[in-house]
This record gives structure tokens, C-alpha cells and sequence, in this order.
């Protein structure tokens, strides 16, 4: 029986918080796109662009963002499971962002990893027994079949596959989805790892099992001295979960700091929404403010910074541009209705010159029977019926250029993640609108 | 407690659909599986009825089953009134014709549901033209663009493909192509499952303007509580194919009185979530239920009677229904109402 030491131990290795595990710093993990004729380099999505931070030992660090944020891309990379096109990853000291994979595979004994899906992550063919004692075989770390069996059995045991003699020869499809997920847990720590990666590891699970894995991962945690990253959509169980978290969009970091903090005084306008659209039995009827829209395309992503299409706080200098005036257009169509909308777009002969990327001024060519001073004046009417838009005080000007309607925004910037003043709390920020 | 004045009201409106002991049965190896077990419920126009559980419940049945769509090898016996009409029963043509323009489904994963290959406006000429023959391309148009207009998908990408819309976009479109033929009842079977928090969100929003807007009666089938506290009128909990407590939303979630809508409330991770909470066991194997309450071997405040005798329902004073022993002391016995020695449950017993 595995022996548990008494919970009051687990608060005492205060004084060893501060040691560094891995330490990640701009960290890029670019997926370059093959397009268009004879396959040509066609750009990249930035899927981790610039990610840095520290994850100590015995923390539980939580990576939050909607899909397509680059959360679990950044999970997987931290064990090499993507490989970073840039930047640097250290565990304790050494840099593993480079290796090859027969130099990480003697750290992945370490480093381990259990997935979002329990019912993909087992070999449907390959009994509980040999799967769970897969690791041992790889690393060679028995010395016999028999011995193997040991290990596995007690390791069932630890994670309340109980007894060990019931699941040892049975099959991925005899079991439930929690007792899959204990499994998959089960093979995570046999090699006796130090971090554990885990990527949304209850989402598929039903409602009434998730609070028993959790509950499982914060008894591995205590009993075998395990760091945690938690990569999840869910922020309630991160907020329970997690010591700090960081909040993902769109392959950046846009804070990050200690979860208490980060729940009582979110400061990225991204975060608030976040906890604003959390649906709580708690707080019934409470009508929300929730930002348009849904994450972009990380292929082309927004001119500044990424979220500002979406911010309703965004200001003149989060990084307007061209696209986000065709979105404005379609905003204002799909309240004026279809007949306004065929009249209005007749005014615009090529929809296409709103659709290039990063145009901080644009240049538009009017309709058959329009001019330029045609679609100043219709923009100047849209101005009016959506004054409160935030894209407004992105406009430095509406106007006629000869034969063309020009628009020009103010200057944006991509605003850096930066540690908040003020606070004994370290949390950092990538917004203008936090100083 | 909140009044609730608009109850009475509600309550006098004539049910859109009504199911009186329906149930459902699908035929397995080990014999027949009783998925849904006599279930009893009203859905009004405007009305939201939230239907929750754990997996394997009978929610998704219950759903499917009332619209008529279920796999060959079931059986449904009971009444589901619709329009005066039984649709359990009804020649499987007299109900096709009324899916659609009468009945509509919102289905789970936006992504499957639609024909890769169909533009979203063959999509729409497809389900209009199905339902109205007479209608004219221009007159399709119009009446599909008001519909995605509704949710919020511009006029501009109606010739667009499934794959060029994200998921939340894609789940807009199927509400709207659910919506576009008006239904006066329409079951959404966990319609934000697959999506993001701000996207479920969005989502949760479009249904809750629908009721206001058209005076639709939903259906919402889910297992996430904090959608049902947000989006329902009323709630009725699923447990191995029962209805053990039905009643209005807040009035549930704020006093929940089966012991599984308590327990079921208190393992939910919400963000007030202090500590962890779990209910031993998992859902009954249907095909052999346990006898009495098919929650007592894993109800914290079961008693001697309620391994014995299934438990009456009960009208409550808040208006909520529960089946439930306990807040009927003058039923039992005494000695019914011993606690019951519970077997031991191991803790990887679960679902």
C-alpha cells in the first residue's frame, strides 16, 4: 500500500517555492502555412508568439484561453511535443527547446503529459497493465515482466483503481471515462515524473466525476511532490485548481499572476470578459456585456493588439486598421437589414480593398454612379447611428482624396506584457490601457 | 423568497407540447432498457424548460424521443400532446411533415450537422423548399437572411461553405436554419458543449431573446447547471430516466429539495467552489435498476423505505414537484424511516 504522508506536511515546503522548474522566455512556436502554387511559403500562424514565464517547483500554473488561443500548443511544446522555432525553455538550468528527440526522451521520464481525451489516449488493443507499464519498458527502469506488474498494480492502486487485480487485464473499453482518465494518470506518474502537462483533463468527463479527478490530481500533488501545468478553457476549476494562471489569446500571454489576484481584480479587458461569461447558479438573470465577435484567425492576425477588435475599452492606439472597418460595415448592415445594405454596398466597388491585412490607411474606390464624397457621406451617417463603437476613436479621417474615399487610423502598437506596479502580488499586463 | 407573480399567468397559458408517462425503451442484450420511465411535463409558449443530469440519465432520449426521433429497436409508449394531436404513435409521415415547421431540433455539434458540400444557402433553399413548396428563390432569400440576420451572421457570407465559419458561427447557422420555419416547439439537445466560454455565452444570450422574441417554447437539454440557473424558466432533473424533481429554476437551484438535485448542485465546480464535493457511485445500470428510488444507494439521507418502495411525487408549497420520501413523513413508517445501511461504494466506481 502506498504509504500517504499527513496533509499538514504539504504546507511546509514554503521556503522551497521560489525554486525554478522551467523557465520559459519568448518562446515562438510558428507553423509556417504552404499555399497557392507549387506550395509556396504563404506566411505562418503564430501559434506561441513570444510567451515567457517561471514556473516554480510545487506550483500549479494554469494556462486559460478560448481554443485557438495557443494554450495547448504551449503545453505540449514545454515537453517537446511541438518544437519551438524560438526562444528558450530551461528546466532546472538546461535548455530543452533545441533537443532532438533521442536527447529529450531520457527527460521525458520527468516531464510527462495527460491529454484532454481518456477515451483516445489508451490503445483500445493493449490491456490496462501493459499500457500503465509502458513507460517502465521504454526507460527500462525494471528489470522483468513480473516485477513490472508490481509497479503497475501499485500504481492502480494510487490512483483509486482499487483493487489493482480488477482493471490490471482489462481492456480501455471496459472502463467508464473517469476510470480511464485514472489510467491515463496512472501511466503519467509510474516513471516517477516531476511536472505533469495536463490538457483540459476533465472536460470530457461527465459533471459528477470531474470533482473526483480533480480531487485525484490534488492528492498525486501532495503525496508524490508534483508540478502542475493545467491547461484548461474552464475557469472555475482553475480558479480552485490553479496557485497562478495565465490567461492565453491568440499565442500571447495577456496576464498573468496569482489566481486570487487574478479573480478579485481582473485587469486585461480579455480576463473580464472571460469571468464575466461564466454561467454561475449563483448569480441568476445578471445580463452581461459580452465582447462581439470570436477569436481571429491567428493566420492574419489583428494590426496591434489582437483583442481589440473585440474590446469594448479598445482606444486609439490598440491598433485599428482597414478590416476592422469592413467589420464595422457589417455590424451596422446587419442592424440597418438587407435593403439598406444592397443600397449601401453598391457605393463600395472592390469589398476586397477592406480585407488586406494592416492597412493603417485605406483607399476606396466608389460604385458605378458613386463618387468618393458618396461614401465619406455614408460613413459619416454609419458614424452617427454608431457613435458609441469603439472603432471611432481608432478614425483620425473620413475623407474624399481625389477620386477615392480615404480613411486613416491612428497609430497603434502591440502593447508588451508588463508587471503591474503596486501591487506585493506579481501580475503582469499586455495592455495600453494598464499602466 | 422572490415573488412569483407571473407564474399564476404562465401557468393558465395552454401548454405548447404536454408529456404524460411517456417512456422510452431501447431493446440490449441483457433485455429491454428502460432509458425514459414515465415522464410527466408541460412546456408553454415562451417558456424555457431546462432538462439536466448526468450522462446516461435519458435527457437526450427524453429529447429525441418527444420529437419522434428515435433509432429503429426503440419503443415509446404514453402521450405527448402537440396541437391536440398524439405524436406517440402518429404515422412516422404525419410526423415528418410537422418537424420542421412545427418541431425543431438544435443539435449538439455544430460541426457535423451540416453538409460540407452545401453552400448555408442550399442549406436554407433545401429546408424551405422541403416545408414550402410554393416558395420563390427571392422569397427564400429574404426569409433566410432575416433568420441568420437574427444571429447576428451577415448578409455577405450567405454563399459561404460550413468549413469557412468558426463553431460558434457555425451553431448561429444551425439555429437559424432550425428557426427559419418558425417551429412552436423546438428541443437545443446541449447546444454550447463543444464551445468556448465567451461563445457559449453568446449562445445562451440568442436562445434567451428567442423565447422573449417569438414566444417559442425550448427545450434545452445540458449538463451544465450555471446555463440552466441563466437561460431556464423551469428545470426538471433526470436521474435513470426519472424526473425526480421539476419546478422554477431559481426557485430549485436556491432550495433544491431531491437529495440528488442537492448533491448534483454541490459537486458542480463553480467559481465559489472552496472545496471538492463528489457523489459516490455512478448512474444504475437501466437495464436492472435498483428496487424503491433508483438514487438510494447513493443518496446521502437514504432511508429503510426507500429501498423498497418507489417514492410517491410530491407537490411542494414553492410549487416544485419532487419524488421523493422525505418531505413525507405521514407516508411512511417509522421504521421506514430508519437510515439505510449503505453499501460500501468504491471510489473507482464512477461514470
Amino acid at each position: 500500500m502506498p504509504t500517504k504522508p499527513d496533509t499538514a506536511a504539504s504546507s511546509a515546503p514554503a521556503a522551497d517555492a521560489s525554486e525554478t522548474l522551467i523557465e520559459v522566455a519568448d518562446l515562438q512556436v510558428h507553423f509556417p502555412l504552404r499555399g497557392g502554387l507549387f506550395n509556396r511559403h504563404a506566411g505562418a500562424v503564430k501559434a506561441v508568439d513570444g510567451v515567457s514565464f517561471r514556473l516554480r517547483k510545487g506550483e500549479v500554473l494554469g494556462l486559460v484561453g478560448e481554443s485557438g488561443s495557443g494554450k495547448t500548443t504551449l503545453g505540449r511544446t514545454l515537453l517537446g511535443l511541438n518544437k519551438a522555432t524560438g526562444g528558450s525553455i530551461r528546466y532546472r538550468g538546461k535548455e530543452i527547446a533545441g533537443l532532438r528527440e533521442g536527447e529529450l526522451r531520457p527527460l521525458r521520464r520527468n516531464l510527462q503529459m495527460v491529454f484532454q481525451d481518456p477515451h483516445a489516449s489508451l490503445n483500445p488493443a493493449m490491456d490496462i497493465a501493459t499500457a500503465v507499464g509502458h513507460p517502465l519498458q521504454v526507460h527500462g527502469l525494471v528489470p522483468d515482466a513480473a516485477e513490472r506488474r508490481v509497479k503497475v498494480a501499485e500504481t492502480l492502486e494510487r490512483v483509486g483503481l482499487s483493487p489493482a487485480e480488477l482493471f490490471l487485464d482489462k481492456f480501455p473499453s471496459d472502463l467508464s471515462g473517469g476510470q480511464k482518465q485514472r489510467a491515463v494518470m496512472a501511466r503519467a506518474i509510474i516513471a516517477g515524473p516531476e511536472l505533469l502537462v495536463a490538457d483540459e483533463p476533465i472536460s470530457m468527463l461527465d459533471m459528477s466525476v470531474r470533482a473526483k479527478i480533480l480531487q485525484l490530481f490534488l492528492d498525486l500533488k501532495r503525496d508524490l511532490d508534483l508540478t502542475y501545468v493545467y491547461v484548461t478553457h474552464d475557469l472555475a476549476s482553475a480558479k480552485f485548481f490553479c496557485d497562478r494562471i495565465a490567461i492565453m489569446y491568440l499565442g500571447r500571454v495577456v496576464e498573468i499572476g496569482p489566481t486570487a489576484e487574478i479573480f478579485a481584480n481582473p485587469r486585461h479587458p480579455y480576463t473580464k470578459a472571460l469571468l464575466g461569461a461564466i454561467p454561475d447558479p449563483e448569480k441568476v438573470g445578471v445580463p452581461r456585456n459580452l465582447p462581439r465577435g470570436e477569436i481571429p484567425d491567428a493566420a492574419q492576425p489583428p494590426l496591434g493588439c489582437a483583442f481589440h477588435p473585440r474590446c469594448p475599452v479598445a482606444v486609439a492606439g490598440c491598433g485599428w486598421e482597414a478590416r476592422d472597418l469592413a467589420a464595422l460595415l457589417d455590424r451596422h448592415w446587419l442592424a440597418a437589414g438587407e435593403d439598406a445594405r444592397l443600397t449601401e454596398s453598391a457605393l463600395f466597388a472592390r469589398p476586397a480593398e477592406l480585407a488586406t491585412a494592416g492597412l493603417r490607411t485605406v483607399s476606396l474606390t466608389p460604385g458605378k454612379g458613386h463618387t468618393a464624397a458618396d461614401i465619406v457621406e455614408l460613413l459619416g451617417r454609419v458614424r452617427e447611428k454608431t457613435r458609441d463603437d469603439a472603432f471611432w476613436r481608432g478614425v483620425t479621417a473620413v475623407e474624399a482624396r481625389g477620386e477615392r474615399a480615404c480613411v486613416d487610423f491612428a497609430e497603434g502598437s502591440d502593447p508588451r506584457l508588463r508587471l503591474v506596479g503596486g501591487t506585493a502580488d506579481t501580475v503582469s499586463v499586455a495592455c495600453h490601457l494598464v499602466a | 423568497m422572490t415573488d412569483t407573480d407571473t407564474t399564476p399567468a404562465r401557468e393558465a397559458a395552454t401548454p405548447v407540447l404536454s408529456a404524460r408517462d411517456l417512456r422510452v425503451w431501447y431493446g440490449s442484450k441483457r433485455g429491454p432498457v428502460a432509458a425514459v420511465d414515465g415522464v410527466t411535463f408541460d412546456v408553454r409558449p415562451g417558456e424555457t424548460l431546462g432538462l439536466v443530469g448526468e450522462s446516461g440519465c435519458g435527457k437526450s432520449t427524453l429529447g429525441r424521443g418527444v420529437l419522434g426521433l428515435l433509432p429503429p429497436g426503440a419503443a415509446v409508449d404514453g402521450e405527448v400532446r402537440f396541437a391536440g394531436r398524439n405524436l406517440v404513435g402518429m404515422p412516422a409521415k404525419d410526423l415528418q411533415a410537422l418537424r420542421g415547421p412545427e418541431l425543431g431540433l438544435i443539435f449538439q455539434e455544430p460541426m457535423t450537422r451540416l453538409n460540407p458540400l452545401m453552400k448555408v444557402s442550399d442549406h436554407f433553399e433545401e429546408a424551405l423548399r422541403t416545408h414550402n413548396r410554393g416558395l420563390g428563390k427571392a422569397q427564400i432569400r429574404t426569409r433566410a437572411l432575416d433568420a441568420l440576420r437574427g444571429m447576428g451572421i451577415p448578409a455577405s457570407r450567405y454563399d459561404s461553405y460550413p468549413h469557412e465559419f468558426s463553431g460558434g458561427m457555425r451553431q448561429r447557422i444551425m439555429i437559424a436554419l432550425a428557426l427559419v420555419l418558425r417551429p412552436a416547439f423546438v428541443v437545443a439537445d446541449e447546444p454550447t458543449t463543444a464551445l468556448d466560454v465567451l461563445v457559449e455565452a453568446q449562445i445562451i444570450q440568442i436562445l434567451a431573446d428567442l423565447r422573449r422574441n417569438f414566444d417559442t417554447a425550448l427545450v434545452l437539454i445540458t449538463h451544465n447547471l450555471g446555463i440552466v440557473a441563466e437561460a431556464c424558466d423551469r428545470v426538471a432533473v433526470m436521474y435513470a430516466g426519472h424526473i425526480v424533481e421539476q419546478g422554477d429554476a431559481r426557485e430549485v437551484f436556491a432550495n433544491p429539495q431531491h437529495p440528488y438535485t442537492q448533491e448534483l448542485l454541490r459537486s458542480t465546480i463553480s467559481l465559489g467552489t472552496t472545496g471538492l464535493h463528489f457523489i459516490p457511485g455512478a448512474p444504475p445500470d437501466l437495464a436492472d435498476p435498483p428496487a424503491g428510488c433508483r438514487f438510494h444507494p447513493r443518496c446521502p439521507k437514504a432511508m429503510r423505505v426507500c429501498a423498497d418502495e418507489q417514492p410517491p411525487e410530491v407537490l411542494l408549497p414553492t410549487g416544485s414537484r419532487t419524488t421523493c420520501w422525505l418531505p413525507v413523513p405521514d407516508m411512511t413508517t417509522a421504521e421506514g424511516r430508519l437510515p439505510l445501511e449503505a453499501e460500501e461504494i468504491g471510489v473507482a466506481d464512477e461514470a
